[in-house]
């Protein structure tokens, strides 16, 4: 029964819902004001993100004709819900949910569920756009996860262990140099952000897979975003950057790490533009190949 | 209750997303469209965002003049958009057709008569800012429910529309 409590604890409060989805909201509006000082415009308003899901859940929803408005409805529940169970699998400092034995396995697999919602989005859409976002974002998880399975293959490699805690306890070295650079790699294709925002081409196939969703179903895919980029760094900082003893410091490292991350990428992807397919898959199975690589061999290494 | 309203009344008029229909315009009203995204008036600051889908959008802006198919698209985008929902008309044109009026690929009506017009911007083609003033008068309306959307108002009569255009053309010939 505790259990079950303290995981329910852990999904709506810390490190779920509750304080992840602010989080999420502050991460999306620096990389908005950073691209756009970037640019050379003003930006966005601190609370935007927080506006915009706010006003997305505040409007009624229009279902296209002929979809099946079951699954139409579950998929974006389904993917928040994922990707706030893979906070609730982190094991952040004050995580009150019990660990479980194996629980990168989990945490891949969860992660890789709001992709998958998102294709199935495209397709339960029946709009032809929708559908070509879906193919595209099919194919870039086939790119993109390469470099990102090898880098947190190669930590567990390292550590001995498919334990969360236990790659978080490993000692810094060279595979987490190896493989950091690998997870960074995936990165921009995992969040969909220039150069690799091939899946949600805005001004080419509109919208992506979520184009025929509205209202509160699609603040729920805004949400999953918000969230996603919440969990990708909270990982990036637990597995990659050495935390320093104490829960309250250690935080807030990983905070300004995850933050300078962020607008690392936000800074890549002011001055790209976007890749075709066969690019970003070129890119990602020949450097990011390459990085793999490095990362396990590190890891084997070490 | 009363704060998640008010919360949800600040959420509107704060993120105004926008699409848009050319109707048969010039492309004069566009090409004053595009600045609002550029450093100079960045749109951005008032949390407008342009979105290619009607499904994603709050505020519907039409530029053009109304013509017998663009009638069916602009009303099927109007449909389209889930409530609460606004339209800004930018120029003359859907007013009145302007310097198209009585032309005969051209409709005689009002943008009124098709959906229910809460903003009009003045201009042929209106300044950027007076574009951007518009979108954030129709956002206003939506944070205080008055929109003609909100307030189940239709479209209005054809009738009267007509008459103005027709009286209006009239002037020009005269």
């Amino acid at each position: 029964m505790t259990a079950v409590v303290s995981f329910l604890v852990a999904f709506l409060v810390w490190p779920g819902l509750l304080i992840a989805a602010p989080l999420g909201w502050l991460e999306l509006w620096a990389m908005r004001k950073t691209l756009a000082r970037f640019q050379g415009r003003k930006g966005p308003p601190f609370f935007q993100p927080f506006f915009d899901f706010v006003k997305l859940m505040g409007k009624r929803t229009v279902f296209p004709q002929g979809v099946d408005r079951a699954l139409f409805v579950a998929l974006p529940m389904v993917s928040a819900a994922a990707i706030t169970t893979a906070l609730v699998i982190l094991p952040m400092p004050g995580n009150p949910a019990p660990r479980v034995p194996g629980d990168v396995v989990v945490l891949v697999f969860l992660l890789e569920v709001p992709a998958i919602c998102e294709v199935l989005a495209g397709y339960v859409g029946r709009s032809i756009y929708g559908e070509v976002g879906a193919m595209r974002e099919a194919l870039m998880s086939l790119a993109y996860n390469l470099p990102f399975l090898a880098s947190i293959i190669a930590v567990a490699e390292a550590a001995g262990s498919f334990d969360l805690v236990g790659l978080a306890a490993r000692p810094f070295g060279l595979v987490h140099v190896a493989a950091g650079i690998a997870f960074l790699l995936a990165l921009p294709g995992k969040l969909k952000i220039n150069p690799f925002s091939i899946a949600d081409a805005e001004h080419e196939i509109v919208a992506g897979g979520h184009i025929e969703y509205s209202g509160p179903l699609l603040g729920l895919f805004e949400l999953t975003h918000a969230l996603e980029v919440v969990v990708l760094t909270e990982l990036f900082a637990l597995l990659f950057v050495p935390a320093p003893s104490g829960a309250v410091a250690a935080l807030s490292v990983w905070f300004v790490a995850g933050l300078a991350v962020l607008i690392g990428l936000t800074l890549v992807a002011a001055v790209t533009a976007r890749a075709r397919l066969p690019q970003a898959f070129r890119f990602y199975w020949v450097w990011g190949g390459a990085a793999s690589l490095a990362a396990l061999a590190a890891g084997l290494v070490a | 209750m009363t704060l998640l309203s008010r919360v949800l009344s600040i959420a509107r008029r704060k993120s105004p997303w926008v699409c848009r229909i050319n109707t048969g315009s010039c492309n004069g009203c566009d090409i004053e469209v595009t600045p609002l995204l550029t450093p100079r008036y960045d749109a951005e600051q008032i949390g407008v965002q342009v979105h290619g889908t009607p499904k994603h959008c709050d505020i519907l802006v039409v530029s053009g003049t109304l013509t017998e198919r663009s009638r069916r698209a602009v009303l099927s985008m109007w449909e389209q958009m889930p409530s609460p929902k606004a339209v800004v008309a930018l120029g003359s044109c859907p007013a009145s057709g302007n310097v198209f009026a009585e032309s005969p690929l051209v409709l005689g009506t009002s943008l009124d008569t098709v959906v229910p017009v809460d903003v009009w911007v003045p201009g042929c083609p209106p300044r950027p800012q007076a574009i951007l003033e518009g979108i954030a008068k129709a956002a206003h309306l939506l944070g205080e429910g008055a929109t003609r959307d909100q307030l189940g108002l239709g479209p209005v009569a054809e009738a009267a529309s007509v008459e103005a255009g027709s009286t209006g053309s009239g002037r020009l010939a005269s």
